[in-house]
């Protein structure tokens, strides 16, 4: 997200999208999906993006839905929602903590709140009102955490959310969910609404590109889905992470090397079942993440692989555990080895790591 | 059929009626001190002090008051009640099971293992509990919540709120405040137990809350402060909040003494937990039974 999105928040649809148009990422995007929003922008295949109207495609069936964001309405697109509902929609200010708790104090009601804000204040500034109000009491609020990770580069550690998976996870009775796409993010929405409890929903940066050509079918939290078959390694990822790890597995083909995919969109409860899996298929295994190495889906497999009991090459590809140098986003994944580039070459370090320790 | 609580108007000043209801309440009062004394020594220490503050407004809110239904807790119409000071739930628990929304023997088990019922109220096991506290800070938003969930589906209930006033040191009381006043939440009612003390001393040494009357002002709030000892200016205030037609949403804030009916707690920072035996709890419960009594810290 580039610093005129946020400069501009206050900024009605046509001026945002006018940022976005101008953007080299944004027009990037625009020319990857074809299709057109209401604004004459598209951005259909941008996770953030889609959330607003998505959300008021789901309140036109179901007047139980509630939206709300902290002063972010144009960043997290929730204003799409506004203009579709605006007896539905609150604003809450720069009031992340009270967003949470007002939420919860709806839904006991009966409603169906969606809160939306950047992910580092959700679920850093938020984390003691997510676990008192929303999972101690079962409420069914859904967070829309969006910009996780690095996504806002240089905007500095104060804008990034690389622990808010190891956060999240940690309380009992919250579903923790990453989006990769805008068609995941879809099919996650849409699932909330129908799911008993408090659910997590990390998002990109919005601009990520398309994974998932369709909404996928069968959709279930704590179910990973399998994008690629393979039987060299298993890159276990999820949300920003599952893109770039399907281009290094067309890369690794291209050099001989066969990779299974898994899209672990779940985090908590993680899919045991499909880690074990990997284990028994394959037994080479490297986790990615947009996410500090520490606590977040690469500790979640680890715990399973440890309790399974099984000899297995094992690696986690996130943030090593630091706070992130400065620069944009895309030159930060590259110097974490978070593209393409880096996890081709990661996952071959593994692999002739385990040739070394056969021989 | 479910029968709703408290559908008559409340009896005006100077009346039987009126007196009679004031010896009633009195009654109910004592039933939540002398039950915090008796669930403490269950659990082997209590929040006596905080809970004394509040009984009542306790009285007054739920046997004049509040509008519910006990065969029913979930009654999408309910008046909603949200103790944000939720340390205060040992006395509300008896006040709950005296209205029949549970069997007042399983507070027999008060905090032992399994009881649904601990030194701060969860709702999925409390019939009654309208919202599960215990971090101070949160309950205004919750309440807010519940006040604007009301706007959008079209209920006429209110949400009453009730706050501690060393809880307002908590910087989320503020966000809420500002986001009621606002959204116009004129079906959302604080009610500040200001009993002057916080757990380290008096609020104004620990960290200064006055002049709490500007303060709600200032954050488009209508204030009324009263005596909160007093069934009159509690009453009172009650109809009117009935009756209202103001915009804004309400703070009561209810002066008070915590530790008030044992003379020995009240406004006494040692007492906010504590433990009371053998004879000393004889000498509270006698106390109790006998009323209230002039406070010595009382203005």
């Amino acid at each position: 997200m580039t610093g005129e999105t946020t400069s501009t928040a206050s900024a009605g649809p046509q001026e945002i999208s006018g940022v976005f148009r101008g953007s080299a990422d944004g027009a990037t995007a625009l020319k990857e999906t074809g299709k057109k929003s209401e604004q004459g922008v598209s951005a259909r295949s941008i996770p953030t993006f889609i959330a607003g109207e998505e959300l008021a495609d789901l309140a036109d069936a179901d007047e139980r839905v509630v939206v709300m964001t902290a002063d972010l309405a144009s960043a997290g697109r929730t204003i799409d929602f506004a203009t579709r509902h605006p007896d539905h929609f609150f604003n809450i200010g720069v009031a992340e903590q009270n967003m949470v708790s007002v939420a919860a104090g709806m839904a006991s009601t009966g409603l169906r709140p969606f809160v939306s804000t950047f992910a580092a204040y959700l679920a850093l500034l938020c984390c003691e009102q997510i676990r008192t109000d929303l999972a101690y009491t079962g409420m069914p609020v859904v967070m829309l955490a969006h910009h996780s990770g690095m996504a806002l580069g240089y905007y500095g550690t104060s804008h990034h959310a690389l622990e808010d998976l190891s956060a999240m996870r940690g309380i009992a009775g919250l579903t923790v969910v990453c989006a990769c796409d805008a068609n995941e993010l879809r099919a996650i929405l849409r699932a909330s609404l129908v799911h008993d409890g408090p659910v997590y929903v990390r998002m990109g940066r919005g601009r990520d590109a398309e994974v998932y050509a369709d909404v996928p079918e069968n959709f279930a939290f704590g179910e990973a889905i399998r994008l690629t078959e393979g039987s060299d390694v298993a890159l276990i990822t999820t949300g920003s992470q599952v893109q770039p790890c399907l281009q290094a597995a067309e890369e690794l083909a291209k050099q001989g090397i066969s990779a299974r995919v898994v899209d672990m969109h779940t985090i908590s409860p993680v899919d045991a079942a499909e880690i074990r899996a990997a284990v028994d298929d394959i037994g080479t295994i490297l986790t990615v993440e947009e996410h500090n190495v520490t606590g977040g889906l690469g500790a979640a497999v680890a715990e399973v692989i440890a309790e399974f009991g099984k000899p297995v090459n094992f690696r986690r590809a996130g943030v090593p555990d630091v706070h992130v140098v400065l620069g944009p986003p895309a030159a930060l994944y590259a110097h974490y080895e978070l593209d393409a580039a880096g996890l081709t070459s990661r996952a071959k370090d593994l692999l002739q790591h385990m040739r070394g320790s056969d021989r | 059929m479910a029968v709703t609580q408290n559908t008559a108007p409340i009896p005006v000043r100077g009346t039987q009626e009126r007196e009679r209801l004031f010896r009633f309440l009195e009654e109910k009062a004592k039933l939540v001190r002398r039950q915090t004394v008796r669930l403490s020594r269950i659990a082997g220490a209590g929040h006596y002090t905080g809970t004394f503050s509040c009984a009542e407004l306790f009285s007054a809110l739920y046997y004049s008051q509040l509008r519910f239904r006990p065969d029913e807790p979930h009654w999408a119409e309910r008046d909603r009640f949200v103790l944000s000071k939720g340390h205060a739930a040992i006395g509300l628990y008896p006040v709950l099971a005296d209205l029949g929304f549970f069997d007042a023997e399983l507070l027999d088990n008060y905090t032992r293992l399994h009881s649904p019922f601990g030194d701060h109220p969860d709702m999925r096991k409390v019939p009654g509990a309208d919202f599960s506290s215990g971090s101070l800070g949160h309950g205004l938003s919750v309440s807010l919540g519940m006040a604007l969930a009301a706007r959008v589906t079209g209920r006429e209930y209110l949400t009453y709120c009730m706050l501690g006033d060393g809880e307002l040191a908590e910087g989320q009381v503020w966000s809420a405040a500002m986001a009621a006043g606002h959204f116009k939440a004129s079906n959302l009612i604080a009610i500040i137990d200001r009993n002057q003390l916080s757990i380290d001393g008096n609020t104004e040494t620990v960290m200064g809350v006055e002049p709490l009357d500007d303060k709600f002002a200032a954050f488009r709030w209508e204030v009324r402060r009263i005596d909160g000892h007093d069934y009159d200016q509690i009453l009172d205030t009650f109809c009117y909040v009935r009756d209202r037609s103001d915009e804004r949403p309400f703070c009561v804030i209810a002066d008070t003494v915590k530790g008030r009916g044992v003379e020995r707690m009240e406004l006494d920072k040692d007492w906010h937990v504590g433990n009371l035996m053998g004879a000393d709890y004889d000498d509270v419960m006698a106390e109790i039974d006998a009323g209230l009594a002039p406070s010595r810290s009382h203005a």
